[in-house]
């Protein structure tokens, strides 16, 4: 089960440019949080990917980190990516992708909203889902849960 | 010149036209919006928390509870994204029942999808001829698992039961009266005149940015945008399927409410070959008593009734997903409602609502 | 006989108060009293009526049955609501003007109710012949924009106030058209007196003569009187019921049967004008004349309905251009045209 569909020269040549991203085996791509940015700024820019199409953003609370996920689709080739940043348990943050597609901003919220994860570099990042003064981040796996089934 | 006042106006969360518990504050000037910030949540259950403690069986009938009116396809989303993590070969005669039963729903979601929208634009009449179509879908999912709405059908590996014999008779005869009935909406809802002036040329969505808000389905092949899953990317067996994927032109409400009834003549035909080809054999893989997916991630997408609909499995190895994320149509659909009311009247952002098609229990999840 | 049943009953009414030694006033009082006690019934029979046909004809349009529980064939169905509805508490929101607010549901009524006296109902059953009979109608139904506007601003709510000001924009520009449209038919008859009006009918309806006249009034009746496409005060989907939204209880049957006295009123007038009101067609006199312009009303009734559970709902901006950009200037050619034909007509001496 590949995280994404996409030739394995493609991936060599993002490796070369970002000698800093780590592919697994099942080709999901580990990007460090500091060059997010420019790396989604390649995907969705060169023409060779032509990733145009962020279709879901999320994120999963790990024992010992954070991670967030990213799942891009390119229509031109029909090529898909999962790309993923590790944040560190506290305050975690990671640069927003709302200037390279829209569709992060909802989505970022939602992650923000029930992760507490923070989007730098964007505004109105406010919870969308929950209401304002909720306490606490209910995705998060230390999050005291009242009414469940444990 | 009169001195004008901008009015902020809650629409919603009780309004009848917001398809559920949804709210739109929209800032006016005279009967002209100049911001519409929607508000959602009201129907949040935590559904994707609610995951963390249940089996991965158990996790099937929440999935009907998201958009609620296309169940089958979201009980199909879920189960495959699980079998691709678990490697799980479904039978054939499996994925020949999910088809039929998949594109059923498409059919039953498209129909509340443009009966709704002749309530919204004014004709009440259009949404009650939709009921009773969309009743005779319900009655062949009674037929097919006992349940009408929440159905939750399919099962990891296959589906729940096989077909009964009375089925498929029933089926074809409704396959044989729908096409009759869709001209029966072209004649009252999309020949309309007055239909035709307050949806063409109002909410239009670039092709351009249609992509870079993430809209999908229907809403985004209105823009003339070729991307329907069951074509570029086939997933169960739709590649042995002839059909073709309606696009729009404009990417106004009218090309969103067209595009819907053209799938819906599209989906018919999938039905009618997926009969034609239907297999004998088991409907169930065998699968053992408790699953234990491998730990490792998946993220599987279909082509669902609204749109993109994904499932982000994550196991741990236990017989409980450690996470589930499910990319909802509706939500991601919604984020670009705020430009795409900006200019048009308070009547057009109605019009332009009820063309993006969502659903409240799915983009609260 | 039958034909004469009502006139016959004033007729002796007036008899027997003379025989009594009563004094010719006094007689006169009361048979007023007789025949506004008379229409009163009449427009609370057949509101509910109408009531009940309208859901009856909607269920139908939409493949469904309908009201049939209460009373054979669910005749009693509206009966049933009103009762609901005046058994039902009146609320008055806080920030509502209270005055205003309770007074305009009795008010709709009142332009209603005034503009029955000049129906003619059958030959020679009139309340009043006013000499000024369709200026009169007009005038007065005009009054019910205010009621509307002032029920909508005392609500204190922002839906009704779009409503209430839908509600004075569409009924102003649609009022010049429809007044427009019906100059012709009284440049031909040359008064303004409802019998004239019908007598003038006798050899040729108007429909056939001013079918372009006859047009613009159902359009810009169906405007008057609210009704899909042109509901916009009402707008269900995007203003939820416009000025209403707040009357809950008898406010709000007060203004739901006043549209359908409306709708009646708007027939009527079409009837009168159009249809040839209480005359018969094709000789066909021994069904009365009262029950020919009962037929014709409900024809109208019938069609209006027709309208509205088929079409969806026009946009504001569209229905004012198309009342000031299409209906005006169709119906100032048809006054045109209608002279012109007029001219000639003399002219040739026919």
């Amino acid at each position: 089960m590949p995280g994404s569909s996409i030739p394995s020269t493609v991936i060599d040549g993002l490796k070369d440019k970002f000698p800093a991203i780590e592919v697994s085996e099942n080709l999901t791509i580990t990007v460090p949080e500091a060059e997010l940015l420019s790396f989604m700024r390649e995907l969705r820019d060169n023409p060779d990917y032509d990733f145009n199409f962020l279709t879901n953003l999320t994120a999963v609370d790990y024992p010992d980190n954070f991670t967030v996920i990213y799942n891009l689709v390119s229509f031109k080739y029909g090529y898909t990516l999962m790309a993923k940043v590790n944040l560190g348990k506290d305050e975690p943050a990671v640069s927003s992708l709302t200037s390279l597609w829209g569709s992060a901003d909802w989505q970022e919220r939602e992650v923000y909203d029930l992760f507490g994860i923070i989007f730098t570099g964007r505004h109105n990042l406010t919870r969308i889902l929950l209401e304002d003064g909720f306490a606490g981040y209910p995705l998060r796996k230390d999050f005291q849960w009242v009414g469940g089934r444990e | 010149m009169l001195r004008t006042e901008e009015i902020t106006l809650n629409m919603g969360p009780q309004h009848p036209s917001t398809h559920g518990v949804f709210h739109v504050v929209l800032k006016m000037d005279h009967e002209v919006i100049t911001e519409a910030r929607p508000i959602c949540g009201y129907l949040h259950r935590g559904i994707e928390k609610l995951a963390e403690a249940r089996t991965y069986t158990q996790f099937i009938p929440y999935t009907d509870r998201l958009d609620y009116l296309a169940a089958m396809l979201n009980n199909t989303g879920y189960v495959q994204a699980v079998e691709k993590l678990m490697e799980i070969e479904v039978p054939e005669r499996a994925e020949y029942i999910r088809v039929i039963c998949c594109e059923l729903s498409r059919i039953a979601s498209h129909l509340i999808a443009v009966g709704t929208y002749s309530v919204d634009i004014g004709g009440i009449t259009g949404f009650m001829y939709c009921l009773r179509d969309r009743e005779r879908i319900m009655d062949l999912f009674e037929m097919v698992c006992g349940s009408r709405l929440t159905l939750s059908y399919m099962r990891i590996g296959g589906v729940a039961e096989d077909l009964p014999d009375e089925f498929i008779p029933a089926l074809c005869q409704f396959l044989d009266e729908m096409p009759s009935r869709l001209d029966e909406y072209d004649g009252l809802i999309t020949g309309n005149e007055i239909f035709q002036a307050r949806t063409k040329h109002v909410g239009l969505l670039d092709p351009g940015v249609a992509i870079n808000y993430g809209i999908s389905g229907p809403n985004l092949r209105a823009s003339g945008v070729f991307w329907d899953l069951r074509k570029n990317r086939p997933y169960s067996v739709y590649d042995r399927f002839d059909f073709e994927v309606p696009l729009g032109k404009r990417g106004d409400c009218f090309d969103r409410f067209t595009c819907r009834i053209k799938e819906m003549r599209q989906s018919l035909k999938i039905i009618r070959q997926a009969v034609e080809q239907l297999p004998e054999g088991p409907v169930m893989a065998k699968v053992p008593k408790v699953l234990k997916p491998p730990a490792g991630d998946v993220y599987h997408e279909i082509e669902g009734a609204k749109g993109i609909l994904g499932y982000y499995v994550v196991s741990d190895g236990s017989n409980k997903p450690y996470r589930i994320h499910v990319r909802r149509p509706s939500f991601i659909n919604l984020g670009f409602l705020n430009e795409l009311c900006k200019g048009w009247k308070i009547a057009d952002v109605v019009a332009i609502l009820g063309s993006l098609d969502i659903v409240l229990g799915e983009v609260d999840c | 006989m039958v034909e004469n049943i009502f006139v016959g009953f004033a007729e002796w009414l007036r008899s027997l108060l003379a025989a009594a030694g009563l004094p010719a006033l006094f007689g006169d009082i009361v048979l007023m009293i007789v025949k506004v006690a008379g229409i009163l019934a009449f427009i609370a029979i057949s509101v509910l009526w109408i009531v009940y046909m309208e859901r009856k004809m909607a269920a139908y349009f939409q493949a469904r049955i309908g009201p049939n529980r209460v009373g054979p064939r669910g005749l009693l169905q509206t009966a049933a609501d009103m009762g609901k509805l005046i058994s039902k508490e009146i609320i008055i929101p806080r920030a509502a003007d209270k005055i205003v607010f309770l007074l305009m549901p009795v008010l709709i009524f009142v332009p209603s109710l005034l503009l029955f006296a000049v129906v003619p109902f059958g030959k020679n059953m009139i309340a009043v012949d006013l000499n000024v009979g369709v200026f009169y109608f007009f005038a007065v139904a005009s009054v019910s924009t205010i009621i509307f506007w002032a029920g909508g601003w005392a609500s204190a709510n922002k839906y009704a106030l779009i409503g209430a000001m839908r509600a004075v924009a569409q009924m102003i520009s649609y009022e010049v058209p429809m007044v427009l449209a019906i100059l012709g038919v009284i440049m031909i008859v040359g008064s303004m007196k409802m019998s004239d009006i019908i007598n003038a009918q006798q050899n040729v309806w108007f429909i056939f003569t001013q079918p372009v006249a006859f047009i613009i009034y159902v359009i810009a009746a169906t405007a008057e009187t609210n009704r899909t496409p042109f509901d916009l005060l009402e707008g269900e989907s995007e203003i939820i019921a416009g000025p209403f939204i707040e009357y809950g209880g008898m406010g709000f049957a007060m203004w739901f049967l006043a549209e359908y006295a409306n709708l009646i009123l708007v027939s009527v007038l079409a009837t009168t004008l159009f249809l040839g009101g209480w005359l018969a067609p094709f000789g066909l006199t021994f069904i009365p004349s009262w029950v020919w312009f009962l037929l014709k009303i409900y024809f109208m009734i019938w069609v209006f309905m027709w309208f509205r559970w088929t079409y969806p709902r026009i946009r504001v901006d569209q229905l004012m251009n198309f009342g000031w950009k299409v209906l005006v200037p169709l119906s100032l050619a048809n006054i045109f045209v209608t002279g012109i034909g007029m001219f000639i007509y003399r002219a040739i001496g026919w």
